[in-house]
């Protein structure tokens, strides 16, 4: 038990003293962005608390309240915040919502993506020769396909085989497979570029001569020296998959307008642009654009962080 | 395990290397290796000949020493022993059986007897692990069936025997300087208790006055647990001080094998001589040392027969055309030159 | 007059924990054609104060006071123009991976005639007649051809002998040689060495050579100085400190070499390991490490690890040792009596 919180003092002395700490509390950027994702992220997480009302209980859509300005325009309704959509529901509920849906798809595709490309990366680094070859050329075909065509032939293939009933309901976890399958060699290939680096050092060789099974080299050894770069690369990828799914979903191909996420919800009020309700499409744009900035500027600065060129402990 | 040793076991050499080669491709793989030539699809290959052919017997309790300048092959052979290298030909024996072509789960009892010691102590701890996990690692793979306090017991055992204070555990190796991480990593290697050990330059990355106190560390351990070592260097002040017996490779051939006294006092290839020649010294006098013509050729074109005939003064023309072979000489070593063979040098 | 004279050298680094001094009060001078080994081990000092000889220091270093005078003309706080007209020029400098030096996008002769050109008024064809000059004197075979080599064709003892031969194409007064042959194979640092040495004497060129092998500088240098944490601890000539060093940390650097002790026997080694520049315990930094803090009658030296010892002259060598103050003080005191 003692042994425990001496160690836990001891983590919490060495983040203390990092160069991670060090360099956040003197980048403005890193510090205004943590802050806007960690609202945005909450404000998605607490979305059946915070919104005034739920946008999936159609009774509680007035259809006649549809449409209505945000509340700084004139012939605004002081109940409906921001506004409503065309189908009556308030805008920053569905904001609120559609939030949610949006990061649950972004961090789901990136745990698969992530999943998928470490384990495909250390095989390929690790073993090496054939194995190699086999998976990076799977992955230079996997790229070849772009996600849309992925989400075109998965989506349809879904819809024909279980109707598009069925495919409303598996929206969420269809879509992390599809971005998840569709990226998966970004991973792969960043880490086994850092498996490749780790296994010419000499502490893998000391495992190997220790007798060590193969897969607690790769998992035990290698992965947490190649985490750095994976982290970064996440980031990257938690916003292109956030983007990913506003760009299916615009195109019908995502979420479906009675659960929508950021991107179905820009769909849905593009169809009201040319009649002057802006603020359904343009709403949700911001707070979508906001939020992979921030997720972006946030990569960024973990890139100079971590990136070992820069960094001399 | 049977503890009579019977008299052939004693006499039997731990490892023995016979015929070992080992060659690097450098032409890529099978797709990058085709080309045209003259019209025509032809695979071309290219390979480094890393090491040609070493003979060596290592006996139990000695230190054998490989000396040799950088690519002449002798990291090569530390890491063909140690199984993390497989040999294009060739027989590695450990205490009468072959092991170089086991499976990794076949080696596991070979592994806890015979351990290595790397060069760089920045590289071989693994920066993610505390020191207490580092040295537990080996113990519980090799002894699954200890207790969790036996387990303690041992690493706190092994980190005292290196000099090393048993409260560093949940450390990292990055806080440590160059000397301590090299006596964690010699600990790493003695926490399974092996009788051989493979030490690839241990010192050669630390400062002066750090490479007495690992030399002294690993003096300490071979004289307590009675260890058989393979040692890696090109520093031959050290050979002079550490080695029983010598091994001098050039080329990826072993030149010259020989008693550590011996050697010193009457080396007898040419290229030992000039080696010798070249050690800067404290001494006053400035020994006339012997320059040597030309470079060392690339282990990718290898020369024909003798490997060091284009450096060698006494050269001649069956140096240029046949292989020496090792030949034990009067003084109970053995040499690999035909001019020694001949009589034409002393 | 000496040809370089460096006094009370100050060199500190801005790191984020405050200043990390990597040189303290380090005095040194230099005669023309004299050959002066700095010997210490890794984080001793010995490649910074190179490097601020030629103002090389990059940031976060900066030089914090002292002088440094060549030929009578004060270096520190020298414009970058006038700078360049020493460095280079008169000052030059070998270093442990040639590959610093060499660019490997130009040939040989392109960086040779580059040099020539930048500092003198000559022709090409000139500069290339100098450039074969300089690598038939460090011995290269076939020096035309050579000239439109590029580095990476180049062995490494080759390579190296390119860098003399750029390092002295000026006909320098001073060649700085940062651990030359480190790098190299043992014959072929013997042969580098060797090199060097005859170029020094033949040329009448002032070498300092900073290196970690004792063995190195004992056949190569007249004068040596031995570092520890950012300051000259002993100074003296090269034969009378390898044969009788009077500093305990000379002493066991000497001592720990495997050549001192019998083969088979323990050596001596000095205990602990340098302290980190910016971690320098109290007084002499060598004072954790060291064996003569009690004085032999049992007594404790308390000025060990209060004071920073100051140089105390014995023969003809300088030591920074409490220990060595106190014999030298005690052989005075009966000579005097007895007076």
């Amino acid at each position: 038990m003692t042994t425990l919180t001496t160690r836990q003092t001891s983590r919490w002395e060495r983040f203390r003293d990092s160069y991670l700490l060090y360099s956040f509390k003197r980048d403005l950027i890193a510090q205004v962005s943590l802050l806007v994702f960690i609202l945005l992220v909450g404000a998605a997480l607490l979305a059946p608390w915070l919104a005034p009302m739920n946008p999936y209980d159609l009774a509680q859509i007035n259809i006649l309240a549809s449409e209505l300005p945000p509340f700084w325009v004139d012939g605004s309704d002081p109940m409906y915040l921001m506004g409503t959509d065309a189908q009556g529901r308030d805008l920053l509920s569905t904001i609120l919502y559609g939030l949610r849906v949006s990061l649950i798809i972004g961090f789901g595709a990136v745990a698969m993506q992530a999943t998928l490309g470490v384990c495909f990366g250390l095989l390929a680094g690790y073993l090496g020769g054939r194995v190699d070859a086999f998976l990076m050329r799977l992955a230079d075909i996997q790229l070849s396909f772009s996600t849309l065509m992925v989400a075109i032939i998965v989506g349809a293939l879904f819809k024909a085989i279980f109707g598009g009933a069925t495919f409303s309901d598996y929206a969420v976890p269809l879509l992390v497979l599809i971005i998840g399958l569709a990226e998966w060699p970004q991973y792969a290939r960043t880490v086994r570029a850092s498996v490749l680096a780790e296994k010419g050092k000499e502490y893998v060789d000391a495992a190997r001569v220790m007798g060590l099974p193969s897969r607690r080299i790769m998992f035990r050894h290698i992965l947490p020296n190649t985490l750095s770069p994976i982290f970064v690369i996440s980031t990257v990828q938690v916003a292109n998959a956030i983007i990913s799914e506003a760009a299916l979903s615009f195109l019908g191909l995502g979420m479906p307008e009675t659960q929508p996420s950021l991107g179905s919800l820009i769909k849905s009020g593009f169809d009201y642009l040319q009649s002057g309700s802006w603020w359904i499409t343009l709403i949700p744009g911001l707070v979508l654009v906001v939020l992979v900035l921030v997720i972006n500027l946030l990569g960024d600065w973990l890139r100079d962080v971590l990136n070992p060129r820069l960094y001399k402990g | 395990m049977n503890s009579t040793a019977t008299s052939p076991e004693a006499s039997r050499p731990l490892l023995t290397l016979k015929g070992i080669e080992k060659r690097f491709s450098l032409s890529g793989d099978f797709l990058e290796q085709l080309q045209f030539k003259g019209g025509k699809l032809v695979r071309h290959q290219e390979h480094v000949h890393a090491i040609n052919g070493v003979d060596l017997d290592i006996q139990r309790g000695e230190a054998l020493c490989v000396v040799g300048e950088s690519g002449c092959g002798k990291s090569t052979v530390a890491r063909t022993v140690m199984g993390l290298i497989t040999p294009s030909a060739g027989e590695v024996h450990y205490d009468g059986e072959r092991i170089d072509n086991l499976s990794t789960k076949q080696l596991l009892p070979y592994r806890r007897r015979m351990q290595m010691i790397f060069q760089n102590p920045y590289a071989s701890l693994n920066p993610r692990m505390t020191i207490q996990q580092t040295l537990e690692e080996p113990i519980r793979l090799h002894h699954p069936d200890w207790s969790n306090q036996a387990v303690k017991d041992k690493v706190s055992e092994v980190m005292t025997s290196v000099g090393i204070s048993a409260d560093w555990g949940p450390r990292y190796g990055h806080e440590f300087s160059g000397g301590q991480r090299q006596r964690i990593a010699i600990a790493r290697a003695l926490a399974v208790d092996p009788e051989f050990i493979v030490a690839d330059e241990p010192i050669s990355a630390l400062d002066v006055s750090i490479q007495a106190q690992v030399l002294n560390l690993l003096m300490e351990a071979q004289q307590r647990s009675n260890l058989t070592y393979l040692f890696i260097t090109h520093d031959l002040a050290v050979v002079e001080h550490f080695g029983t017996r010598v091994a001098v490779m050039y080329l990826g051939r072993v030149c010259e094998v020989a008693p550590t006294a011996t050697l010193f006092s009457r080396p007898r290839h040419p290229y030992t001589q000039a080696l010798m020649s070249a050690i800067p010294r404290l001494e006053d006098d400035r020994p006339q040392h012997i320059r040597l013509e030309g470079e060392v050729p690339t282990p990718v074109n290898l020369p024909s027969g003798c490997v060091f005939h284009g450096r060698c003064p006494h050269a001649d023309e069956r140096c240029r055309q046949e292989i020496p072979a090792l030949i034990a000489t009067d003084d109970g070593g053995q040499v690999a030159c035909h001019a020694v063979e001949e009589g034409r040098i002393g | 007059m000496s040809l370089l004279d460096v006094n009370h050298l100050d060199v500190r680094f801005a790191l984020r924990g405050g200043d990390v001094r990597a040189l303290r009060d380090v005095c040194f001078s230099l005669d023309r054609g004299e050959r002066l080994g700095i010997v210490g081990e890794s984080g001793a000092g010995k490649s910074v104060a190179a490097f601020t000889l030629l103002n090389l220091i990059a940031q976060p270093g900066y030089i914090a006071g002292g002088s440094i005078e060549f030929d009578g003309q004060e270096l520190i706080g020298l414009s970058d123009r006038k700078l360049r007209k020493v460095r280079g020029h008169r000052m030059s400098m070998i270093f442990q991976d040639p590959m610093m030096t060499l660019n490997p996008v130009l040939t040989i002769g392109e960086q040779m005639v580059e040099c020539l050109k930048a500092h003198r008024r000559i022709s090409t064809r000139q500069a290339r007649t100098i450039s074969i000059n300089r690598l038939q004197q460090v011995q290269i075979p076939s020096p035309e051809a050579r000239l439109d080599q590029y580095p990476h064709e180049l062995s490494g003892g080759m390579r190296q002998r390119v860098i003399i031969a750029i390092a002295l194409l000026l006909d320098p007064d001073i060649i700085i040689a940062d651990e030359p042959t480190t790098a190299l194979d043992v014959t072929i640092q013997a042969e580098i060495m060797a090199l060097l040495l005859e170029l020094c004497e033949t040329h009448n060129v002032g070498l300092i050579l900073i290196t970690h092998d004792l063995g190195v500088v004992s056949q190569v240098t007249q004068r040596m100085l031995v570092m520890y944490a950012g300051r000259v601890i002993e100074q003296g000539p090269t034969r009378e400190i390898i044969n009788d060093p009077q500093h305990p940390y000379t002493q066991g650097l000497i001592n720990a070499l495997p050549q001192m002790a019998t083969p088979g026997e323990r050596l001596n080694q000095i205990p602990g390991s340098m302290p980190s520049l910016s971690k320098l315990p109290s007084g002499c930094a060598f004072h954790p490490r060291c064996g003569f803090v009690e004085r032999p009658d049992g007594s404790h030296r308390s000025a060990c690890h209060e004071e920073v010892p100051a140089f105390v002259t014995s023969g003809n060598c300088q030591a920074a040792c409490h220990m060595v103050a106190e014999m030298i003080e005690s052989e005075r005191i009966p000579a005097e009596e007895q007076d």
